[in-house]
C-alpha cells in the first residue's frame, strides 16, 4: 500500500514546514543527473543557495512556467528525472499545465509545490490557497493521480524518493513558512542557458 | 531548396509544405492551441509518428513546454491564432529572448483582410509592434511560392543564432477565416 493510501493528508493537517530545509533535502538526493527547474521567486532562491548544480534552470521572469518547461525537457530527454520546483501563486498561474501534464503523462516528472498561501514576494498578500484551494485535490482531478501532501519532512523525503524510482507522474506538495528566501540567483540569462545545456549535455 | 520562383511547379498546398519542411528541420515538437485556418496543418502533423505533437492549454504553456524541449535537445515550434500572440509579450521577452532560445513561432493571422470580429482587429495592430519592440525576426508569408524558403531559412537562423522567430501565415496565403453572414 502506498504512502499516499495510508496516510490521507490535507493542506489542513499537513506540518508547516522550512522551504529551504525541504529544497536541501531535495537536492541531497539528487546524485547529479536530474534536471530542475526553478520557479520564480523564494522557490527559486533556495534552490540556487541549497547548491549550484548544472542541471538546474533558474526562471527569471516568466512566472508559471517551471511545468511547462519541465515538460518540455522531460519529453526532450524521456531517460532523465526532470522536476518542476515551483510555488503556490506561480503554480495558480499555468494550472491548465497540469492538464496538459496528465493528459501526456511522462513517467520522468515530477513536480513539487511549496505552498505558503501567500505571494510571498511581493508583500505577502494571500493567494486562494490561503482560502482553501487544494493543490493536491486540483492536480487529481486534472488527472495526475499521484499527487499527493508531505505530512512532515520525514514523508516528504519519503515521496521524493519514491518519485525519483517509480513512473509518474508525481506531484508533491509541501505546507511551508513564509521565511524568505536564503538568497538570490545570479541574473544572467544567457550563462543560466549555457551551464544548464552543458549538464543536460545538449551542449558541448 | 529551390530559391522563391522557382517552387512554380509545386503542387503541394501551403500546409503540407510546411510540415515537410519542420520535417527536414528536424523540428519534431509541435504544441498548439488550435484555430481554424491551422486545422489542415495541426491534422497532417497528427498524422505523422515523426512528430510528438499535442494542444496546450495556453500560448505561454506552450512557449514554455517548447523553450524546454530545445534545451533539452528538441526542436519545437507553437502553433497559435493571433489572439494567442496577444498573450505572450511578458514571456517572449522573459524567456526566449533574455536567455536565447529559439522557440519558433507560427501565427495564423486574424484580424486583417476581411476580418468580423473587432476583437480580433485589434489585437492584431499588437503583434507586429511586439516583434519589432523585442526585435523577434519576424516574416509574413503571403504566396505559395515562398513558403518552404522563409519557413526553412527562419528555423535555421533561429537554431544559428540561438534567437526566436515568428512565422505570419496571411489571409493571402491561407484564405484566413471568412464570414459567412
Amino acid at each position: 500500500m502506498s504512502v499516499v493510501e495510508q496516510r490521507p493528508i490535507g493542506p489542513g493537517n499537513a506540518q508547516v514546514m522550512s522551504r529551504f530545509e525541504l529544497t536541501k533535502r531535495l537536492v541531497a538526493k539528487l546524485p547529479g543527473e536530474e534536471a530542475v527547474i526553478g520557479g520564480i521567486g523564494n522557490t527559486n532562491f533556495d534552490l540556487w543557495c541549497a547548491g549550484r548544480r548544472p542541471q538546474n534552470f533558474y526562471m527569471l521572469g516568466s512566472m508559471g512556467l517551471a511545468c511547462p518547461i519541465a515538460l518540455g525537457v522531460a519529453l526532450a530527454q524521456p531517460a532523465r528525472r526532470v522536476i518542476a520546483l515551483e510555488g503556490d501563486g506561480s503554480l495558480l498561474m499555468q494550472l491548465g499545465s497540469l492538464t496538459t501534464i496528465a493528459m501526456l503523462a511522462p513517467k520522468n516528472l515530477i513536480v513539487v509545490v511549496m505552498d505558503n498561501q501567500s505571494y510571498q514576494i511581493t508583500g505577502g498578500q494571500p493567494t486562494a490557497t490561503a482560502a482553501g484551494a487544494d493543490l493536491v485535490t486540483i492536480a487529481r482531478g486534472a488527472g495526475i493521480a499521484q499527487s499527493t501532501w508531505a505530512a512532515d519532512e520525514a514523508m516528504f523525503d519519503e515521496l521524493v524518493d519514491k518519485a525519483l524510482k517509480a513512473d509518474g507522474p508525481w506531484l508533491i506538495a509541501a505546507r511551508i513558512d513564509d521565511q524568505p528566501g536564503a538568497g538570490a540567483t545570479d541574473r544572467d540569462p544567457v550563462v543560466i542557458t549555457d551551464r544548464f545545456m552543458r549538464g543536460l549535455g545538449t551542449k558541448k | 531548396m529551390a530559391a522563391v520562383g522557382e517552387a512554380a511547379s509545386d503542387n503541394r498546398a501551403w500546409h503540407e509544405i510546411v510540415q515537410a519542411t519542420l520535417k527536414a528541420n528536424d523540428v519534431r515538437l509541435v504544441t498548439y492551441v488550435p484555430d481554424n485556418v491551422l486545422k489542415p496543418l495541426i491534422a497532417g502533423i497528427h498524422a505523422d509518428p515523426f512528430f510528438t505533437v499535442f494542444a496546450a492549454t495556453r500560448e505561454e504553456e506552450a512557449l514554455g513546454i517548447v523553450a524546454g524541449a530545445w534545451m533539452g535537445g528538441m526542436r519545437g515550434i507553437l502553433l497559435m491564432q493571433t489572439s494567442g500572440f496577444g498573450t505572450l509579450a511578458n514571456v517572449l521577452a522573459s524567456l526566449p529572448v533574455a536567455f536565447q532560445i529559439p522557440v519558433l513561432m507560427m501565427i495564423s493571422e486574424r484580424g486583417t483582410l476581411g476580418e468580423f470580429n473587432l476583437g480580433q482587429a485589434l489585437v492584431c495592430r499588437t503583434m507586429r509592434p511586439v516583434l519589432s519592440a523585442l526585435a523577434v525576426e519576424h516574416h509574413t508569408i503571403t504566396r505559395l511560392d515562398e513558403v518552404e524558403f522563409i519557413v526553412d531559412r527562419s528555423i535555421k537562423q533561429a537554431v544559428a543564432t540561438r534567437a526566436p522567430a515568428a512565422l505570419i501565415l496571411s489571409p493571402l496565403l491561407t484564405g484566413g477565416k471568412v464570414f459567412k453572414a
